[in-house]
């Protein structure tokens, strides 16, 4: 009996209920009637088509008109506003800065959360219940709460973070004004947010390791940390992988940091922490301009693709198959 | 491989031993996680003036009611806008937990023509940023006559492409086909068993996936702050946002609304975080 049982297990497609033939979901229930999926997926299918995809649809083909919002007519304009977004200097700058602020943050995350993942894997760290429980903390914060305290810590003369640079002997360094200077103050806020729940995800991998992988390098004389370079690295590829891909898709759509500490859509005096999402607000819901601000949107659609498929060369890439 | 675990019981493994190193660099964490939550309470309870000594005040001063009623004077309408949050982040919990659970299972358990196909479609769209479509969707809302209403917050949100793959992953690998085959043969139904048997196995993981949208709905702040007007509409983000504008920079007052306004999830943070923890790892291992 438990022998039929497990062979039908083990090869599904010849299962005695089904005849065999192409699956279209090799890991359904066979004797469960398939066409149920319709109505099971009807609902989720029929809203998000309605409320995500048609805005998508109608956000893209917006990109090749000049809507006028107050006389509610549409011009169509081809690729005028994407030669526009060519040569336009905001456009560059945003993409530098998001860039720029994307790296300051992600490098650091990455190593802080691996860094304390690896602590966290020892089964004889004390409470770790609790430590695991605390570094999920700051990513359940609303970001604008916790841009007002990043903000008022980062002031010019009174935040602690001056204070500190003075105490040192420095001079007080006017963060919101500088162009780094606000880079490293948005990426502190998405490091801070980000950190601990990535640490998380690390630990998750980590503990999915064979033991005996360690034990067998143990033997071998590796220490410490030999086997963590070679153990526990090579083993982290595909979530080092998927970290930074969502990490990517997160960086590359930053706007909720740099608009709340400068207060405006323009990031800045001189546009100097402006991100490319904040600018496409800034073009929709302050210049009233939807088709170039739509252009602005499939702009950022493909440097997201483009960047996640060179994160992903590169990581295999690094990490080696062997 | 038991014998290498049994060879030597008492000694540990020298990679597993934790340092002092290591317990201080959790203990610089945690004071790092809780250090912002803190300073809010230090500035609101103690004011402007008392923040901008050098060296600062480090412990809570006595003026946190006053702030609290400076926050509710510059917004009367600051409770009205903590039970909006709340209303419409269960509303969209549950409407996510529901079609997702519902997807996730046809996904997961059933076969059916173009089934691969919309899996992939999901996908992709998880990759798609949600900005993109942030302009024509504000123009359906006013078609819809939705704007400065939390329908315009509930409705956008009430499926999501991330909560039918979440859920997809979970039933795959929670839910043995031979339990659900078993009961189909005794004559159960696609419904029965997707009602008796799937959603009790599942309901931890629902229950997380819940937790995770209801705070994404609390947090959420471009969006409410586009498309509502009137402070009675306002969500406890904008209702901060608010405090934020209307006057130049009072940080205690900035604080003390900020403090007010996080304050509900970290009371529920005390009694879920664990859950969340198990959701956030479980999720890991299969992405």
């Amino acid at each position: 009996m438990s022998q039929s049982t497990l062979d039908r297990r083990k090869s599904k497609p010849t299962s005695p209920w089904k005849p065999a033939k192409k699956l279209n979901n090799p890991n359904a229930v066979p004797s469960l009637n398939g066409r149920w999926g319709y109505l099971f997926t009807a609902p989720f299918f029929i809203m998000f088509v309605i409320f995500g995809l048609l805005p998508i649809v109608f956000s893209v083909v917006l990109a090749f008109f000049e809507p006028d919002v107050l006389a509610g007519t549409y011009t169509p304009v081809g690729l005028a506003n994407f030669t526009e977004l060519f040569a336009d200097d905001r456009f560059w700058n945003a993409l530098v800065n998001t860039i720029d602020i994307w790296l300051l943050s992600t490098i650091p995350m990455l190593i802080l959360s691996i860094g304390l993942a690896a602590i966290l894997h020892s089964p004889y760290l004390r409470g770790s219940t609790f430590w695991r429980t605390i570094l999920l903390v700051p990513n359940i914060t609303s970001v604008l709460a916790i841009a007002i305290v990043f903000g008022q810590l980062f002031g010019r003369d009174f935040g602690m973070v001056n204070m500190v640079i003075g105490a040192l002997g420095f001079e007080h360094v006017d963060f919101v004004q500088g162009t780094t200077s606000s880079h490293i103050a948005i990426a502190s806020m998405i490091v801070w947010r980000w950190t601990g729940y990535n640490a998380l995800i690390f630990l998750a991998a980590m503990l999915a390791v064979p033991n005996e992988l360690y034990e067998s390098a143990s033997l071998d004389g590796a220490g410490k940390w030999k086997q963590f370079i070679y153990v526990t690295l090579p083993s982290l590829r595909n979530t080092i992988t998927f970290v930074l891909i969502v990490g990517t898709i997160g960086g590359l759509q930053v706007f909720a940091e740099p608009l709340i500490l400068g207060g405006s859509y323009n990031g800045g005096d001189s546009g100097q922490f402006s991100t490319l999402t904040l600018f496409l607000f800034e073009q929709a819901f302050v210049a009233y301009r939807w088709g170039y601000a739509a252009a602005i949107g499939i702009s950022i659609t493909l440097i997201v693709m483009i960047v996640s498929a060179i994160n992903f060369f590169i990581t295999r890439r690094i990490s080696g198959d062997k | 491989m038991a014998t290498t675990i049994l060879a030597n019981p008492n000694k540990k493994p020298k990679w597993q031993k934790v340092s002092i190193f290591g317990y201080t660099a959790l203990g610089l964490t945690t004071f790092l996680s809780i250090f912002p939550f803190y300073w809010m309470f230090i500035v609101a309870s103690n004011g402007n003036e008392e923040i901008s000594k050098i060296p600062p005040t480090l412990v809570p001063g006595p003026r946190f009611f006053t702030v609290v009623d400076h926050v509710y004077e510059a917004l009367p309408q600051f409770n009205q806008a903590l039970l909006n949050s709340f209303y419409v982040g269960v509303i969209i919990a549950l409407a996510q937990v529901f079609f997702s659970a519902f997807a996730g299972f046809a996904f997961a358990k059933l076969n059916f023509r173009g089934q691969r196909y919309m899996v992939l479609f999901v996908v992709f769209t998880m990759m798609l940023p949600s900005q993109l479509g942030i302009i024509a969707l504000f123009q359906q809302m006013s078609w819809l006559n939705l704007i400065d209403t939390l329908g315009a917050l509930i409705v956008p949100a009430l499926v999501t492409a991330f909560g039918v793959f979440w859920m997809r992953q979970v039933i795959d690998a929670q839910v043995p086909n031979e339990l659900l085959e078993a009961a189909s043969i005794d004559g159960a139904g696609v419904f029965r068993v997707y009602w008796s048997l799937v959603l009790p196995i599942i309901a931890q993981s629902a229950f997380v996936l819940g937790l995770f949208s209801f705070l994404a709905s609390w947090n959420d702040f471009l969006w409410p702050l586009l498309v509502l007007n009137t402070p009675e509409n306002f969500t406890a983000q904008v209702a901060v946002n608010q405090l934020k504008s209307s006057y130049a920079i009072d940080y205690a007052l900035n604080m003390g609304g900020a403090f007010l306004s996080s304050l509900p999830l970290l009371i529920l943070f005390v009694f879920v975080g664990r859950r969340l923890v198990r959701g956030v790892m479980d999720g890991a291992v299969k992405g």
